[in-house]
């Protein structure tokens, strides 16, 4: 079969990529530059039997989401900068509880309303850290329209696996580009689905894993299992427990089923990097500036490259570990004040020099200044 | 002692007993809610509680369906979710006056607003318990508490009022004394379709108690005997001894489209027309 070849903008590509993970709940709040994703929402799900409902707030949007998760659906909500502050508790709760959720979150200027319709890479850390507690994270970044449908795609597959909310970070620029798009035919990309419990088999622990299980599998609503969810520490009964020692448990293994599968989640892009001697790290719509000035450079000898984070987080410890050894400069391209780059430096431990290039003020990067950086850096060296 | 046969169908006896006090009324409540579903017959795989954050929404977990402790004011949202998802599944909401009508308040209004069928039942102790006896929305005004130490400013909500303005379908109101009514309201409750709230009064000896002057658990269950009166009965009484009386019984109810039937229909619109 064909690929069919559509013209989309990266929101419109997202819902389109959930629609391929089989996605059959939404549920959100307006907000720029995310609300393509809630309309198209709201357009294509009935059509498959699935539910669209837009909450009286984005707190509720995230709950309801959960919600529907809980109950056997795959689900999904996305939001912008406020919304995405707004949505930190909970996203907490479906780490605490281990509930599969996909959250979107088309980046603006901020902080507070800030610029809602100008592009920002602003949220990296907040991905990262803004619920309160220890917990990780996954977090995907798509670097165009395409990208966006296979990383959504993704989002879920990982989501369901590890029993985790995953993040797609995308950013105005990409969210409200539009591009030339192969859409996948079915079985081109994988689609998981979760692990379920037997239905009536009752599981006496339902957090015990059996041998095998990268997380315990889930009971669905209605199949006679009867779980209690909640986001209290809980030992493997799935009841609420005080011990100190349980929640050590729980807390390592909130944390192992993500770091120990490391390489089947952190996915990254090596660009020009064999030869290369001055190299970025970038991700989302920033790399593809830094892409247009890798040209311009390698056209005037400069051996520049790219290692490119699809995943930001869990970051590409092993990947950029390995660049330090490489090269002796590393700069950070992003769109904000510095945040991705603090990552970086701490991965890289003073092995390579780190520079910064950004703003949050919702001016994209050009090629040109990301050139003179790196003229500047080759120059002071020598 | 054998617990009761409706305990050992509908409760989790393992993890009794419960985190309550003695002399909390929560427990009255908890088992008001089994004895309707045992009223109904409802199926318990098919059955859903969720909660919020509260002494009232520590009641799942000792209840033997599909349960779900939520975040703090957000029971009704997940339970938006999960209904929508699956609306052959009976929700049940427990919550709290804070819980429901504070930091869930929006929720509460906009569930009642849709006419989603979900059924709510709020504890209502008049004060934060969990967190040691803060004024809620619920304290009368003039009631001490820890975060009111000079007598509450604050006006105090009709919680059905306010449910039943927002659009709820059935509204009625309980007491932990009255159990019989209780049981009645929350059975019609779970058996109509559509959004419906019923206002359990409830008893916080601990901490509402305490500070009050109000006396034992026994003592507060005295006073929702002497000062609940029957809805009817209240409006027959003469203007000089209605003061300082309470009421329950039911107070709203009608027939109007349920949100997940609605959006069925919409569902196989969409899909005639495709």
């Amino acid at each position: 079969m064909a690929n069919k070849i559509a013209l989309m903008q990266g929101n419109e590509a997202c819902v389109q990529g959930a629609l391929y993970a089989g996605y059959r709940f939404y549920a959100g709040y307006p907000i720029t530059p995310s609300t393509e994703i809630a309309e198209l929402s709201a357009l294509e799900l009935p059509k498959v039997g699935g539910k669209f409902i837009q909450m009286e707030d984005e707190i509720g949007g995230i709950a309801a989401a959960i919600g529907a998760s809980i109950a056997g659906t795959k689900a999904m909500t996305a939001t912008s900068g406020p919304g995405f502050s707004l949505k930190q508790e909970n996203i907490g709760y479906a780490v605490m509880a281990q509930i599969p959720l996909v959250i979107v979150n088309v980046m603006r200027g901020g902080p507070s309303t800030g610029l809602p319709t100008q592009s920002a890479q602003a949220d990296i850390m907040q991905a990262k850290w803004g619920s309160h507690g220890d917990y990780p994270m996954i977090a995907l970044s798509p670097i165009s329209v395409r990208e966006t449908f296979d990383l959504t795609v993704r989002a879920f597959n990982l989501a369901e696996k590890y029993r985790t909310p995953v993040m797609l970070m995308t950013d105005e620029v990409i969210g409200h580009l539009r591009e030339r798009v192969e859409i996948p035919v079915e079985g081109e990309l994988e689609v998981f689905d979760r692990i379920t419990a037997e239905a009536g088999k009752l599981r006496r622990r339902p957090y015990e894993k059996e041998p095998g299980e990268i997380v315990p599998a889930m009971s669905v609503f209605g199949d006679g299992n009867r779980t209690h969810t909640t986001g209290l520490f809980y030992n493997e009964t799935g009841f609420p427990s005080n011990s100190t020692e349980n929640a050590k448990i729980m807390l390592d293994r909130i944390f192992s089923k993500i770091y120990d599968h490391v390489d089947d989640i952190v996915q990254v892009e090596e660009y020009e990097l064999a030869d290369c001697e001055v190299a970025f790290v970038a991700f989302g719509s920033t790399s593809r500036v830094v892409k247009a000035a890798i040209k311009q450079l390698r056209a005037d000898g400069i051996k520049a490259g790219l290692l490119r984070a699809i995943t930001i987080w869990p970051s590409p410890e092993k990947q950029i570990r390995a660049l330090a050894e490489q090269v002796d400069h590393i700069i950070v391209a992003e769109q904000n004040e510095g945040q991705y780059v603090r990552e970086v430096q701490r991965i890289v431990e003073g092995r390579a020099k780190v520079y910064h290039i950004g703003r949050g003020n919702g001016e994209i990067l050009t090629p040109p200044e990301l050139i003179d950086l790196v003229k500047e850096v080759k120059h002071a060296t020598k | 002692m054998q617990p009761s046969k409706l305990v050992q169908k509908y409760f989790r006896e393992a993890n009794l007993p419960t985190i309550w006090c003695p002399g909390c009324s929560h427990g009255i409540t908890t088992k008001a809610i089994a004895q309707a579903i045992e009223n109904l017959g409802l199926d318990k795989d098919n059955t859903v509680i969720v909660s919020g954050i509260g002494c009232s929404s520590r009641a799942p977990g000792y209840m033997a369906f599909n349960t779900v402790h939520t975040t703090h004011g957000r029971a009704i949202a997940f339970a938006t979710g999960i209904k929508l998802s699956k609306p052959e599944l009976n929700v049940i909401v427990i919550t709290g006056d804070g819980d429901a009508s504070a930091i869930g308040g929006n929720h509460l209004i906009h569930a009642a607003r849709r006419n989603i069928d979900i059924t709510v039942v709020v504890f209502n102790n008049n004060i934060y318990g969990m967190t040691g006896g803060q004024y809620s929305p619920t304290t009368p005004t003039g009631a001490f508490g820890t975060t009111a130490p000079y007598g509450n400013v604050d006006q105090p909500f009709d919680i059905l009022k306010l449910a039943e303005g927002a659009g709820a379908t059935y509204t009625a109101r309980g007491t932990a004394y009255h159990t019989k009514q209780l049981i009645s309201y929350i059975t019609k409750a779970i058996d109509h379709k559509g959004f419906s709230i019923v206002d359990a009064i409830s008893v916080c000896p601990t901490y509402y108690g305490r500070r009050n002057q109000a006396g034992t658990g026994v003592q507060m269950m005295v006073w929702l005997k002497d000062n609940f009166v029957e809805k009817t009965v209240y409006d027959k009484l003469p203007e000089d001894k209605r003061a300082g009386k309470f009421t329950y019984g039911e107070f709203h109810q009608e027939d109007r489209p349920e949100y997940t039937a609605e959006y069925q229909k919409l569902i196989e619109h969409v899909r005639g027309e495709q």
